[in-house]
């Protein structure tokens, strides 16, 4: 006997139409959706992308031309001033965006992925090696950054931001990977893992295929982090005359300016735009991550409603609302139940 | 106002009417309860049964107001009966503000959540956490007469007082499950409500624990709305059992009625789902498909999907809750299109009635009125 | 028995006498021992302790046979259940596959044959793959089909078989898109897909909805008869234990307590564990209120009673029981239970009755 959903009764889940979870192409249509946070800091992080990308074609000088004004403040000739050898500070802070992403977002996608491999590992392999990984990442985890990036630019030959990107990766991993590792250990656990390791699947296919793809949410977090610690470190070590200095970047404005006492000759407009910068890239990235948390845990948000409404539903001390909407064909029906 | 079974010599204690509660609001919204009538009499333990998707967590939960939004109440009334002989005192839990109902739960209106045994506070001893609950509840009692009333409390629930001191994680889990019982009925309650108490102990602790609250219900007198899916456990627990699917009642009947003569399709479907302890083994299929998306409901009667004697107009409109036919009309309701007085009615929804048993003593666990 | 669409008609004798299967899987004395982290003070020293999960199981496990294993959480079904798919190492003891040994280096050879379904149908499916992966990996790696078409092919014959139709519509979808049923089906057809002939089922029901249990229990039976798969079911409910299973295996605090054909075992229970199981399951068709002979609650298993496990618990107890360790003794043909009440030298007089009566 045909049902009208399909299917008769006798084969499994006659009567069964499961609609079909929201596809990844959608998921672009309903941006309007998405939590303020998230377009916020997206929409922050694409303009500096976008400037870093035509920064350099959009300079109106050559940021090292020195010029006759000298620190001078902002007008039309120069929107943000100029330094005290009269470069002007907007073509700075454009060229500049370039070198400081890329070695940001360079250093961290390195270190995440050298933060995945050994995190993962490490939750996975219950024995020595996984023993011995931790201990790796504990190591690394305890080691000062900065003091350690100090002595390893000292003593490595240039300090090119290659260079520099290189060594903040490796030591910039080690907190990506403790996170990855404690979660690998619950999940090792899950029945789902279980069953792939009953299938005979070898310990690496399971790390790639089976625990990293329901751990992504942690990776990408875990990105974003990185990146806002790889420009912070990058400009910090600039700023303090320990990276490459003749490339324009954020920090290396601020290393000139800090050198001749932008600050004292009131010359704000020489390293406020380059601190706000570093700050507000910061910000987009942090604000992504705290939105992307609440896009992926429905939880955080108020069950999927938008905020009036569900403001519009909260009612006294947390007692279930009463809304009877009783309408005249409900009376109707049921006095005809009877 | 329907005749609700058998025991209609007791009054009602809570009468939930017409009662619709929906998740979300606009077109997106949900409907989990639509539209369903239970009474609760004095002293009756009334099964409500049913698998996910049901509704019937969410009807205890909202009949008591502890539904959180997005769930709302959407239409109805919950009328609660605190004395029979004062009907000034008759309160709707949906009209009522918080003081009232602060006053009204725990006091009149007691709840054992699922996985109770899970809302114990873990830093707090058992002794504290039920000083506790009296405490707020008996404002005028000194710490000495509370401590007391917790270790009679202890022992109604077969628990030593010794146990006082003790933190819930020294605790079993059928342990910690008497402890939330004895924490219900520490205010004695008119009316407790069971939400699936039991589901997380073996089978023996279950039997036991179950035991216990039939003793207690003989002796204080409260009535009791027991919400499980195990069919099997009401049968043998309940007076009445109420039978709930996709959010709306299918039966009513007294239990040892429905096992008997089940007169909806649903019923009976679950009914064969029980593999028996007893006699040859005959082959069982339990019901085709699967409990209905609430998101996306089948029109009309939502079983029909299901049924193996759905009909046109099964499909059309959602049959009424009536009184089967036959000579015992009284004490049982059913939506069904098929109990419309026809004679061709097929067999598993035809069977005889049970033969009604002598008033007398009745052996404990099946109540003092059965018809 | 007259087949209908290859299911037996409703109604229909269900298991009746089958020729006994020849004996594929064999566990004899498997243990399992956890040790008990001690977070002591440093440089106490204490014996150490040791959660006795399992002890001295053995069972067999026959082609075109289903063996329960009925027990309580703790009593160490699972562990059993785990250790037979070699997902943990027992401490002692040995399993034997067609006759031979189980080693490290025959593990893959073991993994096509001994397949599991797990109990949680929410949790044995990985969120981030559709069907299609999760059935075409045990393809793969036992290579029993090459080749893109050919993977599809077998995906859409797995899918058929644990009757997901029409397959086409189950192929591609997620498994949060599917109830709770749809899953287990497709946990059943992934352990199918290595194509075993041992098929370990843990609790596959007790999580499903009440009324789609039988559907899935039907179909694992289906498979037993038309692939002749041996089955072991783990299960609480010794109710769909009766129902399914060609035999009944009690387990209690880790130890086989009895053990012998379903219906013998359940309609005359010989092990007081037993007993007290069967008058503590629900029963409506129940003559007499249920009487519940033992009381307390299961034992630590970190320092389990010593002779008999249930001895404090049991009404029957008697002195041998506290000291020594019960044997298994024979009540009935094929039906041993582990009670020095059961034994030659200590029987009692009276006999106490089996649980479960029939109605009158």
């Amino acid at each position: 006997m045909a049902t009208p959903y399909g299917g008769t009764p006798g084969t499994a889940d006659a009567g069964e139409l499961t609609p079909a979870a929201t596809r990844s192409v959608h998921l672009w249509r309903h941006w309007r959706r998405y939590p303020v946070k998230v377009i916020t800091g997206c929409g922050l992080l694409a303009f500096f992308v976008l400037l870093a990308i035509i920064g350099p074609f959009v300079a109106p000088y050559d940021p090292s031309a020195i010029g006759p004004d000298v620190l001078a403040a902002p007008s039309a000739a120069h929107l943000l001033g100029t330094t005290n050898t009269g470069q002007d500070v907007l073509s700075q802070l454009l060229v500049g965006a370039r070198v400081t992403l890329l070695v940001g977002f360079g250093a961290a996608a390195v270190a995440t992925a050298v933060s995945v491999i050994v995190g993962i590992s490490a939750g996975y392999y219950a024995g020595v090696g996984g023993e011995l990984l931790s201990m790796l990442t504990n190591i690394f985890l305890i080691i000062p950054l900065l003091p350690l990036l100090v002595v390893l630019t000292a003593f490595l030959p240039g300090a090119g931001s290659l260079i520099v990107a290189v060594v903040i990766s490796a030591t910039a991993w080690a907190w990506g990977a403790r996170v990855l590792r404690a979660q690998t250990l619950a999940l090792r656990k899950a029945d789902f893992v279980q069953a792939a390791r009953a299938a005979g699947e070898r310990g690496w296919r399971i790390i790639l295929f089976e625990i990293l793809p329901n751990e992504l949410a942690i990776v990408f977090s875990s990105f974003l982090f990185t990146v806002i610690t790889a420009i912070l470190t990058d400009a910090g070590l600039i700023f303090l005359g320990l990276g490459d200095t003749s490339q324009w970047s954020w920090g290396a404005i601020l290393f000139w300016a800090q050198n001749n006492e932008a600050l004292g000759t009131g010359a704000w407009w020489w390293f406020v735009p380059p601190g706000l910068c570093i700050a507000l890239t910061g910000t987009a990235l942090a604000l992504i991550n705290f939105g992307v948390d609440e896009l992926i845990n429905p939880s955080l948000r108020t069950a999927g409603l938008g905020r009036k409404a569900s403001r519009a539903m909260t009612t006294e001390q947390g007692l279930t609302p009463v809304r009877r909407a009783e309408s005249a064909e409900l009376t109707a029906a049921r006095g005809t139940g009877r | 106002m329907t005749a609700q079974p058998g025991l209609s010599a007791r009054s009602p204690v809570l009468e939930i009417e017409g009662l619709c509660i929906e998740y979300g609001t606009g077109d997106g919204a949900v409907r989990a309860v639509i539209d369903v009538d239970l009474v609760l009499h004095r002293g009756e333990v009334v099964g409500l049964a049913g698998e996910s998707g049901s509704g019937k967590s969410t009807l205890a939960y909202g009949a008591t107001r502890l539904l959180r939004p997005p769930g709302t109440i959407t239409g109805g009334s919950v009328v609660f009966h605190p004395d029979p002989k004062r009907p000034e005192l008759t309160v709707d839990l949906l009209d009522a503000g918080i003081t009232e109902l602060r006053r009204l739960r725990w006091r009149e209106l007691a709840i054992v959540l699922q996985s109770a045994m899970n809302a114990l506070n873990p830093v707090l001893s058992v002794e504290t956490q039920l000083t506790d609950t009296l405490a707020a509840h008996l404002p005028g009692s000194t710490h000495a007469s509370r401590r007391e009333r917790a270790a009679d409390l202890l022992r109604l629930v077969g628990i030593s007082p010794d146990r006082l001191r003790s933190y819930p994680h020294e605790l079993s889990g059928g342990m910690k499950q008497r402890v939330m019982i004895a924490m219900a009925l520490a205010l004695e309650p008119q009316v407790v409500i069971m939400d699936e108490p039991t589901t997380a102990l073996d089978v023996v602790t279950q039997r036991e624990i179950l035991q216990e609250v039939i003793e207690l219900r003989d002796r204080l007198g409260f009535s009791v709305l027991f919400i499980t899916h195990d069919l099997s456990l009401l049968l043998e627990l309940a007076d009445t059992i109420a039978v709930m699917y996709a959010g709306r009642l299918m039966e009513i009947a007294p239990a040892r009625r429905l096992f008997a003569a089940p007169r909806h399709p649903y019923t009976a479907g679950l009914l064969a789902s029980f593999p028996s302890l007893h006699g040859e083994r005959r082959v069982m299929t339990g019901i085709p498909g699967s409990p209905p998306d609430l998101r996306n409901p089948p029109p009309g009667c939502p079983f029909h999907p299901r049924c193996g004697f759905a009909e046109p107009q099964c499909r059309q409109a959602m049959p009424p809750l009536a009184p089967p036919p036959g000579p015992v009309g009284w004490g049982r309701l059913v939506a069904c299109w098929l109990q419309d007085g026809r004679a061709d009615r097929p067999d598993e929804i035809a069977r005889p009635e049970p033969p009604a048993r002598p008033a007398g003593p009745v052996p404990t666990g099946q109540g003092p009125v059965q018809p | 028995m007259s087949a209908v669409d290859g299911h037996p008609p409703d109604g229909a004798a269900l298991n009746g006498d089958r020729p006994t299967g020849a004996t594929v899987l064999v566990a004899r004395d498997l243990t399992k021992h956890y040790k008990v982290r001690e977070r002591g003070l440093r440089g106490s020293v204490g014996p150490k302790r040791v959660v006795h999960a399992a002890e001295d199981i053995s069972l067999e496990l026959r082609a075109g046979r289903v063996s329960a294993v009925v027990g309580e959480s703790g009593s160490g079904k699972t562990t059993l259940a785990q250790m037979l798919a070699w997902l943990i190492r027992p401490t002692a003891g040995e399993i034997l596959l067609d006759g031979q040994r189980v080693t490290r280096r025959s593990l893959r050879a073991y993994r096509h044959r001994v397949q599991i379904v797990f109990q949680d149908p929410f949790a044995s499916l990985n969120p981030v793959h559709d069907v299609h992966y999760h059935l075409a990996r045990p393809l793969r790696i036992h290579r029993r089909a090459r080749g893109r078409a050919a993977v599809d092919e077998a995906v859409e014959a797995l899918l058929a078989r644990v009757r997901l139709e029409p397959t086409r519509q189950f192929v591609h979808k997620m498994p949060h898109e599917l109830s709770g049923g749809q899953r287990q089906r497709v946990a059943i057809a992934r352990a199918l897909a290595a194509g075993p002939s041992v098929l370990l089922a843990d609790e596959p029901v007790s999580m499903l909805d009440v009324s789609i249990r039988l559907g899935v229990l039907n179909l694992l039976g289906d498979l037993r008869d038309t692939e002749s798969l041996a089955i072991l079911y783990v299960t609480h409910d010794i109710a769909s234990a009766r129902y399914f299973a060609d035999t009944v295996t009690v387990m209690y605090a880790g130890r086989l307590v009895e053990s012998g054909p379903a219906v013998e075992v359940t309609d005359h229970p010989s092990h007081p564990y037993t007993q007290l199981l069967l008058s503590a399951a629900p029963d409506p068709e129940r003559a007499a209120p249920a009487v519940i002979k033992g009381s307390g609650a299961a034992p630590s298993l970190v320092n389990p009673p010593a002779g008999c496990r249930f001895h404090p618990r049991c009404p029957f107890a008697m002195p041998v029981c506290r000291t020594q360790r019960p044997p298994d003794v024979p009540v009935g043909p094929g039906h041993v239970a582990a009670c020095w009440l059961r034994h030659p030298d200590h029987a009692r007089a009276t006999v106490h009755p089996p649980a479960g009566d029939p109605p009158a």
